[in-house]
């Protein structure tokens, strides 16, 4: 008896829940809230503060694209993932999109059916070792030992890596950030490897961080974005145009403190006009509002803001833009033009 | 004037299924199949259904696809082309490896402690029950990453020994290397080896048998079975004759003059390890991942165990050690004759559970980045491939197999031991 | 003639027994220096403890208790002249987020939902631990409460836990209604089959309709908000309650006479005993929503609940099967005797006596569980464990280790400790009463 009330609350919570046949953009509407999948915590990244918000530069996407889709940029959900449970948690529609420093590589987008909609970080595997080993270069590894995050790309890359070039290792894998730090500070690993932004940030942590040297290898391309389900254009759209936006409104040079004036008073640039929605009616045809765009800015600022904010220069992170700025500075950052 | 008739032949009605007691419990059993069976098939068209729409369908082919990542501790050969089934292997052996180290750590720990528990030394007494109650109230998860935090942070990084004047230096005669990156000890080498003996040709699951190993243990077998004989026929004296022939020097000689003897004739000396490069070459690498999972495992495994030990000894009444003691016996006759034999029944049964538990939580593992089959078939198999469905069922599977094997065994031992009532 | 035989007429004073034998030295002779054997262990032993307390006490006196950040505990460390890396903890980190720890996400402000939840509990499980201290009619409130707390943790309309306290009357008079016109056994599937309907097809219409009407409740919280050791306890809490039924029936089935029921459970309980709480819980983050009908989406937490529920029915079952086979053979007669039927034996005789026996295992059961909620952190729940790393990924934070392993584990300690000294009471309580 009790039995089959356990499986009837069940069933009927199931049926509740079960509604998400409709569009992605649709049920996102009818929540009132965007599930965005997150990281358990990588710094600078994404990781709860003392009173449980979320912060960082992957969470400041999922921050926009609410702002765009709903108004609001607090009507979020974060859901921790990890490496193992990221994919699943995107593919049954428990999450609407997933920005967790995710590599876009081609079994992932082919085979495992996902949408990757651009790139919000341009990243690359690198090496960290302590300056007293006086290790140079990559090659000089022989015999060491290297500390991996598991669940990445990094081991497959780290495998290739030192089996093209001949030389032995001893792989530790670990699940996070924090105890491969802990392990790599204590010298239970000569090598940390990782993606070079994860380096730079959990170097900045060290009490002494010029102890420790970053190689000049650079092993892997790790173009890192958010992604969403195969199938689903609607709302791959609205999530690619949301971090285009951010990256436009850099090179254009809308930023949170101008775009008050910008959008009230629309200026004779048309494409700051376009984005901002006072001309044209790109938001209608995204299924958004006409002020779309300027919610995404106006949740975090700009792409540029979002990175010097979370992950710059000022920053326990300190990172510096290069690959990451903007096409006319030299960098990767080129977001197609708004018309 | 009566005649016997033949009562009404009782037509079959429905309503017998439920109200006729002859029928109704077959009829609950159908209805019951039926629910599960529909069940069941609810669940595979559901999972159908749902892995149609992702595009994905069923299929181990994976296993057979190179798998790409590297594993640090390998019982067999293994690199990173070999195939996914193969690392799979190579997981299951390494959960092997920790869940029978662990077992036996596990049980000389418990017994300990819990013959110590029962000691009459007040602080000894003490410390083993702030031990127990220590182990069995936290969460076995967090005394694994705390183990592995202490081993990490409290012993010497290899580069400790380098240099003239040496932070840390070797332990034991210069022999053992106690590191955070794990132990080295010193490894048996055969000069003369015999080889290896190769098995399972090309196929994914082929290992190879160390076959100096393989013969030392077959001598050893032997020798404990010759020791064994010479038991019986001392006892079969004693019994005709009341006088014990000493036989230990006869029974300690077939055991240990055949070993000797093997092992100088394979040329066995000892490899010890040396600091080369990043790390300590030579020697037998434990790994702190398997030591903190080993360590973990056993010291909380061994405070369950000890409490039941503790309770199998204190179930035994005081009038059978006294009846034994009134019979003229020696104290240690009267454990090794009369307690322990009727200790052993109340204890292996629970016993077998923690052995069961021990081996469960060795999936823990993932914890510390030892790669056991969770690590590798249900850890980067699954998220290189992702396959979920097929690598989470296989590892159950396995897992259930390994289970089931150590019930079946154990019960086998019970039933053996077992107090034949009458 | 004198009477030569000497006879003392009056005692000697007693004399105080030899100052080895008694007091603190006869107590030490005793119990600590009692041969060389012994003597060396107690020196060991006492120089073991020195060994631990001097290490661990220094480290833990340490004033950082008001630092905001590890550098700033390293500065408060530094500033006494102690350096290094085992020079005292960083208290900080706990003064910042035990609050954090202890209610995960759940909006401050509503806290006083799970803390009254929790004080509840006990209300209604009074009458299960204290049975001679409370009123008997509490047990009414015990009954409710598993219906009360869902609603308390996770808030929603007042409708939802009424309507389905009211599937359990509706099949109640459904069964007295078809009992009187049919029969026994047709009642029983006809209640069953009221209920289901009740609660899959009406329940949600009704419930919907009626807090149109009355919009009684509290606000909702998501279960992504639960964190903590809120989550561990709750996790391990609706497991432990839901299991209990599923698994008096499991363990009903196990010892019953048909072979197919019998199988069916032993099947279950086997394969639930035989795996690893870590892979059902990869099944319950990876595997559960394609079992489910295409859709279906329920959180993370829920599935999470819902694979913990069915590992615990299992050892459920195997706690009662104890208790019924306990309980003396001449009970299940005594009640044939009288003419009761299964159903009624069981209910009147047999369950309430083998449930008795079974509460210290059912309580180690769900210590068990408590302890084992820690493995959620390995599928990215943010429980006690999986919180810790998120603050170890704070920047303030990054390379804090042993405060928050060591505040965490106290936290268990203190709570598994409470519970199984309590269970022990339980046994030694029960077994008089049987004697």
């Amino acid at each position: 008896m009790k039995k089959s009330v356990f499986l009837g609350a069940l069933t009927a919570a199931g049926l509740a829940a079960g509604a998400a046949a409709a569009g992605t953009l649709d049920d996102v509407k009818a929540r009132g809230k965007l599930n965005c999948g997150v990281t358990t915590g990588v710094v600078g990244f994404g990781a709860p503060d003392a009173n449980g918000e979320w912060q960082g530069f992957d969470v400041g996407v999922c921050r926009a694209v609410a702002a765009a889709v709903l108004g609001d940029a607090s009507a979020v959900e974060f859901v921790p993932t990890t490496g193992k449970t990221r994919f699943t948690a995107l593919a049954s529609g428990e999450i609407d999109m997933l920005a967790r420093n995710t590599t876009w590589t081609f079994s992932r987008d082919v085979d495992l059916k996902f949408t990757f909609v651009g790139v919000n970080y341009y990243d690359g595997q690198g090496f960290m070792v302590p300056k007293e080993l006086g290790v140079s270069s990559a090659t000089e590894l022989d015999g060491a030992t290297v500390c991996i995050q598991t669940g990445t790309t990094t081991e497959l890359n780290l495998a290739d890596y030192f089996r093209s070039n001949n030389i032995s290792y001893e792989p530790v894998p670990i699940e996070t950030n924090a105890e491969a730090q802990q392990q790599y500070l204590a010298g239970a690993c000569d090598v940390y490897t990782t993606d070079a932004s994860g380096l730079a940030a959990t170097r900045s942590a060290f009490e002494d961080p010029t102890a420790h040297v970053l190689l000049p290898e650079i092993i892997s391309k790790e173009p890192l974005g958010p992604l969403v389900r195969h199938g689903d254009n609607e709302w791959g759209d609205v999530v690619r145009w949301t971090l285009n936006a951010l990256i436009a409104a850099e090179e254009v040079g809308i930023n949170s403190a101008n775009i008050g004036d910008l959008s009230a008073a629309p200026g004779n640039n048309p494409e700051i006009n376009r984005i901002l929605g006072t001309e044209g009616n790109l938001g209608e045809m995204l299924g958004l509002s006409a002020d779309w765009a300027k919610n995404a800015i106006m949740a975090g600022g700009n792409y540029g803001e979002l990175f010097e904010k979370n992950i710059g220069e000022n920053t326990p992170v300190g990172l510096a833009r290069g690959l990451n700025a903007q096409w006319t500075n030299g960098g990767l950052l080129y977001s197609p033009p708004f018309r | 004037m009566t005649t016997l008739t033949d009562p009404p032949k009782e037509s079959f009605r429905l309503s017998m299924l439920i109200y006729d007691t002859r029928y109704r419990s077959t009829t609950f059993q159908v209805l019951a199949l039926i629910a599960f069976l529909i069940l069941i098939g609810w669940l595979i068209s559901n999972t159908a259904q749902n892995l149609a729409e992702l595009g994905k369908e069923p299929s181990f082919r994976f296993l057979g696809e190179p798998a790409g990542y590297d594993i640090n501790q390998r019982l067999i050969d293994y690199d990173s082309q070999s195939p996914h089934l193969r690392a799979a292997f190579v997981g299951l052996l390494n959960t092997l490896l920790v869940a029978v180290m662990g077992c036996a750590l596990a049980t000389v720990l418990g017994v300990t402690i819990g013959v110590l528990r029962l000691s009459k030394n007040w602080v000894v007494a003490k410390i083993m029950t702030v031990y127990v109650e220590m182990f069995r109230n936290v969460p076995v998860l967090l005394w694994i990453v705390l183990v592995m935090a202490i081993m990490i942070e409290t012993l010497p990084s290899p580069s400790a020994f380098r240099g003239a004047d040496p932070e840390a230096t070797l332990k034991v005669f210069d022999t053992v290397a106690l590191t955070n990156r794990g132990v080295y000890v010193p490894e048996p080498l055969f000069s003369r080896s015999l080889g290896d003996l190769h098995l399972f040709g090309n196929s994914a699951l082929n290992f190879n048998i160390s076959l100096d190993l393989a013969l030392l243990v077959a001598v050893l077998v032997a020798g404990l079975f010759v020791s064994g004989r010479i038991k019986h026929r001392a006892d079969r004296i004693q019994e005709a004759t009341g006088e014990r022939p000493t036989t230990w020097y006869l029974r300690l000689g077939v055991v240990v003059i055949p070993v000797v003897i093997v092992l100088i004739a394979l040329g066995f000396h000892l490899g010890y390890p040396e600091l080369k490069g990043f790390n300590f070459a030579g020697g037998t690498h434990m790994r702190n991942s398997l030591i903190a999972l080993w360590l973990a495992l056993s010291l909380y495994t061994a405070a369950f165990i000890a409490e039941i030990v503790r309770a199998g000894i204190m179930a035994i009444s005081h009038g059978q050690t006294e009846a034994a003691a009134a019979l003229g016996l020696r104290p240690k006759r009267i454990m090794n004759l009369v307690v322990l034999p009727q200790a052993l029944r109340v204890i292996i049964p629970p016993l077998i559970s923690q052995y069961l538990n021990l081996t469960k939580n060795s999936s823990l593992a993932i914890a510390v980045g030892y790669m056991d089959i969770t690590g590798t078939l249900m850890g980067i198999t699954l998220n290189q491939t992702g396959r979920e469905l097929e690598t989470v069922m296989l590892g159950m599977l396995i897992y259930l197999i390994i289970s089931l094997s150590i019930s079946l065994v154990m019960n086998w031992y019970n039933e053996r031991v077992k107090m034949v009532e009458r | 003639m004198s009477d030569l035989s000497y006879v003392r007429t009056e005692m000697l004073p007693e004399q105080a027994p030899p100052a080895t034998a008694v007091g603190i030295i006869g107590w030490m002779r005793e119990n600590l220096f009692s041969g060389w054997f012994n003597s060396i262990l107690t020196i060991a032993a006492v120089l073991f403890i020195y060994m631990v307390l001097s290490i661990v006490v220094p480290w833990m006196v340490s004033p950082t208790w008001e630092a905001t950040s590890l550098a700033n505990c390293r500065e408060i460390l530094a500033e006494l002249g102690r350096e290094g890396h085992f020079s005292g903890a960083c208290w900080g980190v706990i003064r910042e987020r035990w609050i954090q720890l202890l209610f995960g996400f759940y909006p401050p402000e509503l806290y006083w939902r799970p803390i009254l939840a929790f004080v509840l509990l006990f209300v209604a499980l009074a009458p299960v631990l204290f049975a001679e201290y409370v009123p008997r009619k509490l047990i009414w409130f015990s009954a409710l409460f598993p219906f009360l707390m869902p609603w308390m943790l996770w808030g929603g309309t007042v409708w939802n836990p009424i309507a389905v306290v009211a599937g359990f009357a509706i099949a109640y008079f459904v069964y007295k209604a078809v009992d009187t016109a049919v029969g026994s056994i047709a009642a029983m599937i006809a209640a069953v089959v009221a209920a289901i309907v009740w609660w899959l097809v009406l329940l949600g219409p009704v419930v919907a309709g009626l807090s149109s009407i009355i919009p009684l409740g509290f606000e909702v919280v998501e279960s992504r908000q639960f964190g903590g050791f809120m989550l561990s306890i709750t996790i391990g809490i609706v497991a432990i309650v839901v299991s209990l039924p599923l698994g008096v029936v499991l363990a009903l089935g196990r010892q019953s006479d048909l072979m197919i029921v019998k199988a069916i459970c032993v099947g279950f309980i086997e394969f639930i005993r035989g795996v690893p709480l870590i892979t059902l819980l990869f099944v319950a983050s990876t595997l559960l929503n394609i079992f489910l009908p295409p859709g279906t989406n329920f959180d993370i937490i829920l599935r999470v609940i819902i694979m913990a529920t069915l590992f615990s029915a299992a050892y459920m079952a195997e706690v009662v099967r104890g208790g019924l086979a306990a309980l003396p053979k001449g009970q299940y007669e005594g009640a044939d005797s009288l003419g009761l039927n299964y159903w009624q034996a069981q209910r009147l005789i047999i369950m309430p006596q083998a449930l008795k026996i079974s509460i210290p295992g059912i309580v180690s059961s769900f210590i068990g569980l408590f302890k084992d909620t820690t493995l959620v952190s390995i599928i990215g729940l943010l429980d006690p464990l999986g919180l810790s790393q998120g603050i170890r990924a704070d920047a303030n934070w990054n390379g804090i280790v042993w405060e928050l392993y060591g505040f965490i584990a106290l936290f268990f300690f203190v709570f598994c400790f409470g519970m199984s000294r309590y269970s022990m009471y339980l046994e030694r309580k029960l077994q008089t009463g049987h004697r």
